[in-house]
């Protein structure tokens, strides 16, 4: 990957160890949840494996992380064709609305490509009207699938 | 999902309008492109102007042009002017609402309210502009 931006001055990359504590400060500051056991799992089983993605942005100062990306592909479940799923997005607070996150959604979309998916897919909670414009300012639309759930009691 | 006619007009002019914010356009213009009644559209425009989303221009070649900012609007923004969407079915209004019947269709029509709420809420004008561009030209590169 490695695509250098001159403008933003952001390159994009898998994640490494060492963006880890970046990557779960970033996460905690945007969702207030410290994730640390989940984020060394998604890097343990993520990075750089087929069809699996943790995508990073940095500045031009190598281990300054701006922001990440978490996706998979993943098919067959619930008669699902090969669909990319996005799983988390972060973007500094600092460093919003500088087109960071649709860099980090257009790499994932590629990779996503590469591994044989053609269309992406992610779930977002009805309220998170942020995440859910920023999807839906890529293209994003609902799908064919309705999520359903009950609370165990 | 049925949208009052007024709350369609303002949609219809709001988004004619920011699709060029350099343009003018008078009610007549955009009601001949929708085919609805110009009266009526006159009235839903005066709306969006009190609302700070068009401006109007007076004089000769006056008109109305997008005064608003499409990135942070949203079509729930434009509705809201016009209607309070799900405000009568997620509450109890009729006597029959209070029953188990009642109660139960109450919660399936807030569940349906909540989401279109959250669709109108989560679609900015400029977006919903940008998706319509890429249809168009997903089109046309299929037609080719």
């Amino acid at each position: 990957m490695n695509t250098q931006d001159r403008i933003l001055q952001i390159s994009l990359r898998p994640a490494v160890v060492s963006d880890l504590e970046k990557i779960i400060e970033m996460d905690a500051k945007v969702t207030g949840l410290a994730k640390k056991e989940y984020w060394e799992d998604r890097l343990n089983r993520f990075s750089e494996r087929d069809g699996r993605h943790l995508i990073i942005a940095e500045s031009s100062t190598p281990g300054d992380v701006l922001g990440f990306i978490v996706g998979e592909v993943r098919a067959w479940e619930f008669g699902s064709h090969p669909c990319g799923w996005i799983f988390a997005i972060g973007v500094s607070l600092d460093h919003r609305v500088q087109g960071i996150g649709e860099k980090l959604f257009d790499a994932m979309c590629d990779a996503f490509k590469a591994d044989g998916a053609n269309s992406v897919r992610t779930m977002i909670a009805r309220h998170d009207q942020l995440n859910m414009s920023f999807f839906r300012s890529q293209g994003m639309m609902g799908g064919p699938f309705i999520e359903l759930e009950k609370p165990l009691d | 999902m049925r949208l009052q006619k007024a709350t369609h007009y303002g949609l219809y002019a709001v988004l004619e309008l920011a699709r060029d914010p350099d343009r003018q356009l008078s009610a007549t213009d955009i009601a001949d492109i929708y085919g609805i009644s110009s009266n009526h559209l006159a009235k839903v425009l005066r709306d969006l102007g009190r609302a700070g989303l068009v401006d109007s221009v007076r004089g000769a070649g006056g008109g109305y042009r997008f005064s608003g900012n499409s990135k942070r609007t949203t079509l729930m923004d434009v509705i809201n002017i016009f209607e309070d969407i799900g405000s009568d079915s997620s509450s109890a209004a009729d006597p029959g609402d209070q029953t188990d019947i009642g109660g139960a269709l109450l919660m399936v029509l807030g569940e349906i309210d909540d989401i279109a709420r959250a669709t109108f809420g989560s679609i900015t004008l400029d977006t919903l502009l940008k998706t319509m561009r890429w249809r168009e030209e997903k089109a046309a590169a299929l037609q080719s």
